[in-house]
């Protein structure tokens, strides 16, 4: 079946005027996954996925989005999209209801009100005008926007954005919940515990080019590096302790990077233990994916 | 799209209208004293040229001045509005069809432009003795359809122009002030004799002193006839079809702070 994908791009381009935004990008979002676009401001992540909404037009390359290109998609396509945008407002004069009820009927064959103010958590908000809702209630509205049309897919563009950490979590239930509604989320986000916590896949783009794709752990995976942190023990020879290792030294805290930490770990116990020194707040650290995302993004320009 | 939708498109802006305090000041409110402290301190004496009280002059008057509040004013603003906010944009993603959209604020329009018609008219009938338009009432109604529709496409087609919410009252607001002077809103009719050749020739011209002569030739008890001004609401209706032509070719849905 070649409607397998929910998205495909294949050497998308985007100029504005002589800057290149979007330089050859390809990707391929499978249906019911949740996909995370990251990438640093101006990294292309807003024209791509704009262009992917059928808002902007490209300057090269194949897109198809359910089997369509947005360039022509008609309203039986936009039946079948779910959007957040990224500054995304309702009408404040109209309640939760209200809105929702308004936006179903736009819609061919919608989910029911109810339905979806229980799928964003708004039920105990539900008859307050959206003048009187939160940051965080807002954006919860907004997504109840997204699929109020009972989309197959839904593009989320930084949905979590300004949100305290408690509203963060319970917007991750709802994100986390449309996959078991089986939508497609193709999701763009700034915090990388986010796309870690909630994606299947993710894609880094850096001045309009991927730079690296894949599930999260693979990503993570990919990096052999693996952390080793301890105070510098009071009077002690750091070199001495830490053998033949390089290390940092930055506020008091020993840093070594080792790429076999079991050898290295030990080795460097070994000697404290002899010596009668404790490592005090002794960690080893796995790179999470914020790291691979820092690594990749604060090197040299992608020529 | 069946009825019952459209018909919660229209539900939502009446709704979005009377719980907005400014729109309802202006479309409702206003004109009601407007017509009160007019009639108070100019008297309601007969018009000489006219032949009827100052009132009947100023209650179609008025009644023009809250239809284009209801319609120009508030399409324009509105509409500024909800673009900015990001709400048109994402209306656009959606199946809904554009004309949807406009017909919902147009039939919103035709409907709080007979309900300030009844208010103004009732008030003008029991405190200054205006007479209700009866025989002439399919004149009446013809003008505030038409007048309406073709203030709401104006309206619409006047947000390309519009750069941004906070300057949208202002950039509206100096397009209709002065023409209710020039067009016997502010200034009767009768009145307008000492209008400079252009002014007066401005006022023809474009729309509002056409759809006050219509109201006007409504309210008039010596009107023979349904009471349809064919001259005026052929010029007015020349401006609605220039406005659907310039807001179907030029509307923009998306913010203007973020084109690019």
């Amino acid at each position: 079946m070649a409607d397998e994908e929910a998205i495909e791009i294949s050497d998308l381009r985007k100029s504005y005027g002589d800057v290149e935004a979007v330089r050859g990008v390809s990707l391929r979002v499978r249906r019911g996954e949740i996909f995370a676009f990251l990438g640093p401001n101006g990294a292309g992540k807003t024209t791509t996925v704009e262009i992917l909404e059928g808002f902007r037009r490209r300057s090269g390359g194949e897109v198809r989005v359910l089997g369509v290109d947005p360039e022509h998609g008609d309203r039986d396509w936009r039946a079948r999209l779910g959007i957040v945008l990224q500054e995304g407002r309702a009408q404040p004069e109209l309640t939760v209801r209200e809105t929702l009820e308004l936006w179903q009927a736009f819609y061919p064959s919608p989910r029911p009100v109810d339905e979806t103010i229980g799928l964003v958590g708004l039920e105990e908000k539900a008859d307050d005008r959206v003048a009187r809702l939160s940051g965080g209630q807002r954006r919860r509205l907004d997504v109840g926007l997204a699929l109020i049309g009972d989309p197959d897919l839904v593009f989320l563009d930084e949905p979590t954005t300004g949100f305290d950490p408690v509203a963060r979590r319970a917007a991750w239930v709802v994100i986390g919940g449309l996959r078991d509604l089986g939508k497609t989320v193709f999701l763009t986000t700034h915090y990388l515990d986010e796309a870690q916590e909630l994606a299947d896949r993710v894609a880094i783009i850096k001045d309009g080019v991927i730079v690296a794709e894949g599930p999260p752990e693979q990503l993570v995976g990919a990096s052999q590096t693996t952390e080793i942190t301890f105070v510098a023990p009071a009077g002690a020879d750091l070199r001495d302790l830490a053998g033949n290792e390089p290390f940092e030294l930055e506020h008091g805290l020993v840093r070594i990077r080792s790429e076999r930490p079991t050898r290295t770990l030990a080795a460097i116990c070994g000697r404290a233990a002899e010596r009668g020194l404790e490592l005090e707040r002794l960690q080893v650290i796995r790179p999470s994916l914020e790291d691979i995302y820092l690594e990749l993004v604060q090197e040299a320009p992608v020529p | 799209m069946n009825g019952g939708r459209f018909l919660v498109v229209v539900r939502s802006n009446l709704k979005v209208f009377v719980r907005n305090p400014a729109a309802l000041f202006f479309t409702a409110i206003l004109p009601v004293v407007f017509l009160v402290l007019f009639v108070s301190i100019f008297g309601n004496e007969r018009s000489k040229e006219f032949g009827v009280k100052v009132a009947t002059l100023q209650v179609p008057a008025f009644i023009a001045l809250a239809v284009v509040s209801a319609s120009f004013v508030s399409l324009a603003i509105g509409l500024t509005s909800v673009r900015e906010d990001g709400i048109l944009k994402r209306v656009r993603a959606t199946p809904v069809a554009p004309w949807i959209v406009f017909a919902g604020r147009i039939v919103t329009a035709i409907v709080t432009a007979v309900i300030v018609t009844a208010i103004l008219t009732g008030i003008g009938a029991l405190a200054f003795g205006v007479a209700v338009p009866t025989h002439t009432l399919p004149g009446l109604m013809l003008a505030l359809v038409l007048g309406a529709t073709s203030f709401c496409a104006l309206g619409i087609a006047y947000t390309r122009l519009i750069p941004s919410e906070e300057a949208a009252p202002a950039m509206t607001n100096a397009v209709v002030l002065p023409l209710y002077f020039i067009s016997g809103v502010f200034v009767p009719t009768d009145q307008l004799h000492n209008l400079p050749g252009f002014l007066r020739f401005l006022a023809d011209a474009l729309p509002v002193k056409p759809f006050v002569d219509a109201l006007l030739k409504a309210f008039n008890p010596h009107t023979i006839g349904a009471g349809i001004a064919g001259n005026d609401l052929a010029i007015l209706a020349a401006w609605g079809v220039i406005g659907l032509v310039l807001a179907v070719r030029f509307f923009v849905w998306t913010p203007r702070h973020q084109a690019g």
